[in-house]
């Protein structure tokens, strides 16, 4: 497939990403817009890296192995950011009863 | 149109219909639902890139294990009620213009940017998602950050377990 598509649709999940974030007030479904973010960038990590071993598979045959290498990274630093992510949503909800991010304007006042 | 290209484009309407149903949705779990679709159709573009070790990696640590927590979370709290607090239509409307603004300057941008014939995707062929090949890769040159990873981890879990924790 041209890489073009590719692009395209990571940059609209992307988009969609950021428009949860900016129009949702629930803070888990920010959350979780941030992890489908996450996942359009990996999307295009994988991509490039298959194109660039169909260009360059001539030079060295494992090239392009590093952008994966990459995606394998991100996922795991997503996880450990949604575990501690997810604790202080809970630590959050325990203290003002809501997960509602407009009622965290404290520091405004 | 070959397999590769229906399948692509069938994969793709879903993961973007799923996206703007998980920020559509005015149920949290629903949203969680719809995400895991969306990450189901990336696996599947994964697949179709022959990444098959990153394909079953997401399927297994996104929607197997941060989705359940997700729920875990939302069911514990009850938040499953189809009410959201609201309150501005005007901001978010804004949002929503702003994200459009964002979409509309990548795409502008990145339409043709030097992108000849060639350069294609490598779909179906070429053996570096294979998990051989990845595995070898991942304990010989980078096996440190691989050892890093495994600490932050630990370090995630004990912050979390503080962070959770009555006082």
């Amino acid at each position: 497939m041209p890489i073009n598509l590719y692009i395209l649709l990571a940059v609209a999940l992307f988009a969609i990403g950021i428009i949860g974030v900016l129009t949702r007030r629930n803070a888990i479904i920010i959350f979780m817009c941030i992890e489908l973010m996450l996942n359009a960038v990996n999307l295009l990590l994988v991509a490039f890296s298959k194109m660039h071993h169909l260009k360059m598979a001539g030079v060295d045959p494992r090239i392009g192995t590093d952008g994966q290498i990459f995606v394998f990274f991100i996922m795991v630093v997503a996880a450990a950011e949604v575990s501690v992510g997810l604790a202080i949503i809970v630590m959050m909800y325990r203290n003002i009863h809501s997960v509602d991010v407009n009622f965290l304007n404290r520091l405004k006042h | 149109m070959s397999i590769i290209q229906i399948l692509f484009w069938f994969l793709s309407v879903v993961a973007l219909f799923s996206a703007l149903m998980v920020i559509t949705s005015k149920n949290p779990v629903y949203s969680v639902l719809w995400l895991i679709v969306t990450f189901f159709a990336i696996s599947g573009h994964y697949i179709l890139l022959n990444a098959q070790f990153l394909a079953i990696v997401n399927i297994i640590v996104y929607a197997g294990a941060i989705m359940v927590l997700f729920l875990f979370v939302i069911m514990l709290m009850n938040l499953n009620k189809e009410t959201e607090p609201q309150k501005n239509r005007w901001l978010k409307m804004a949002g929503a213009i702003a994200g459009g603004c964002l979409l509309l300057v990548l795409v502008a941008a990145l339409k043709d940017v030097g992108v000849k014939e060639k350069d294609t995707a490598l779909v179906y062929e070429g053996g570096i998602g294979l998990i051989k090949n990845l595995g070898k890769e991942l304990f010989s040159t980078y096996v440190v950050p691989f050892e890093i990873s495994s600490v932050l981890f630990l370090s995630a879990m004990v912050g979390a377990v503080v962070i959770g924790k009555k006082e």
